[in-house]
């Protein structure tokens, strides 16, 4: 499991947690998070989400 | 030659405008002018950077040879616009003259300073940019020979608002002696309810907070000389008579739109850059977004009263109206729509979400379960959500019960 770092604003999806709140279960690899799905904290697409592996 | 759509200001505002706009032209010439370097960084990761143990190099997310690469974009860094004639479409700068078709001011803000007392009151630092925070992070850091030593050094920060604290959180989270003054009687807590606001009080006190609540400060003086090699360097004054010592004493009492260039181009300018809400100015073909603006409802050119206007900080809304300000600016004129937009509040030890009510919004705040805050209005809508803890999880579902 891997996390990533929104450069836009810090936030971090971590696959192993998932965004149970956004209906994105624990486990959910980046690959498969919706492409639909904004970053929470800054409203960035997933698209320009430009993601650091940490 | 169709001359260029030109950005000034190269911050998260400028550089999501000419993100957003590429986006929707690849094509039409795009040069970005500003002051700094132009390499681009997550701003909110200065507040956070030593829970991510990253060094203020290590912050750069892109450097600008790279941004201008991917983006198509002439940069003009280093360089200071002197000037805007919005008659002619030109501008004066540090490299010369140039002349836009459209211009977007993406000029962001200045820390405020007040004045205060003391033969160090030059020294007081403030943190609004990547180059501040390098310049903060030498000082402290730099210095002191070994790990341990460092570690001890005492930060003094002026002002509890959401900026202070995430700084007295990340600083005291990295063993550094942490100090908060403020002239309200508690942290955030024009953003908090009381309860709220006296939770993260505790929370970081017990990391080892020191705070000062219902006093400022007066006046910042070199310590008395003939201390020892790490002793600390300043003296802090509080108006309530106590002093303090501090190795570094830190401004974080809020910003203040920079007007400077849009008001000597004759735009109208009141806390910030007045824009309406296609993100135009009082001036055709200049459109302003991010903390340098405030943002109005209406149109201008409608000739219709704007009504309202208010500076938006934060990241999300810079996001909105990149997006609005691209499609307008690509031939389609929209009016940018802000949603509610939570914000998350980067203090680990108590984390927080807010979403705010509009300003002077009538209602008040009201819990029915601990860690969970509504600003009720009339006929029992919800206007706004604070979350605590735990409870920060629960954003989305909070977000639904807000009557836009």
């Amino acid at each position: 499991m891997k996390s990533y770092l929104c450069i836009v604003c810090g936030f971090i999806y971590d696959e192993a947690t998932g965004r149970p709140e956004d209906g994105i279960a624990p486990g959910t690899l980046w690959a498969d998070v919706p492409e639909a799905w904004e970053c929470p904290d800054c409203g960035v697409a997933k698209a320009d989400f430009e993601v650091v592996e940490i | 030659m169709a001359h260029p759509i030109i950005i000034i200001g190269a911050g998260l505002a400028g550089w999501t405008a000419a993100r957003e706009f590429r986006k929707l032209d690849a094509t039409t010439p795009l040069t970005v002018v500003t002051a700094d370097s132009g390499d681009f960084y997550a701003k909110p990761s200065l507040s956070n950077a030593f829970a991510q143990g990253r060094a203020p190099a290590q912050l750069v997310s892109t450097p600008a040879a790279k941004m201008a690469d991917t983006l198509k974009v002439t940069l003009l860094a280093h360089t200071q616009v002197r000037d805007i004639n919005p008659a002619e479409r030109t501008m004066r700068t540090s490299q010369g003259e140039l002349h836009y078709s459209q211009l977007v001011l993406a000029t962001g803000a200045h820390p405020i300073r007040i004045p205060m007392e003391g033969d160090a009151a030059d020294e007081v630092m403030s943190i609004n940019s990547l180059d501040d925070f390098s310049a903060f992070y030498a000082r402290l850091t730099g210095s002191s020979s070994s790990e341990k030593e460092s570690a001890q050094k005492q930060v003094f920060i002026m002002g509890a608002g959401l900026i202070g604290c995430e700084f007295a959180n990340d600083l005291a989270a990295a063993h550094y002696k942490v100090s908060v003054a403020d002239p309200s009687n508690g942290p955030m807590s024009a953003l908090l309810p009381e309860a709220a606001s006296l939770q993260l009080r505790d929370a970081l006190a017990g990391l080892g907070v020191t705070w000062h609540f219902g006093t400022t400060v007066k006046a910042v003086n070199h310590a008395a000389a003939g201390g020892l090699g790490e002793a600390p360097k300043l003296t802090v004054v509080l108006s309530n008579g106590q002093t303090q010592t501090a190795d570094i004493v830190l401004s974080a009492i809020g910003l203040r739109a920079n007007t400077a260039l849009a008001q000597a181009a004759g735009l109208k300018c009141e806390r910030g850059i007045v824009v309406d809400d296609t993100l135009q100015t009082s001036a055709r073909h200049i459109f302003a977004l991010g903390d340098g603006a405030q943002y109005a409802q209406g149109h201008w050119a409608g000739g219709e009263a704007l009504t309202g206007g208010r500076s938006m900080p934060y990241v999300m809304p810079i996001m909105s109206a990149a997006k609005a300000l691209a499609a307008t600016l690509a031939g389609t004129p929209t009016a940018v729509v802000f949603p509610l937009m939570p914000v998350a509040i980067k203090t680990p030890a108590l984390p927080i979400v807010v979403a705010a009510p509009a300003p002077g919004a009538a209602g008040g705040w009201q819990s029915h379960e601990a860690g969970v805050w509504q600003f009720m209005g009339e006929a029992k809508a919800v206007l706004g959500f604070v979350l605590t803890g735990k409870n920060t999880s629960r954003r989305a579902e909070q977000a639904k019960l807000v009557n836009p």
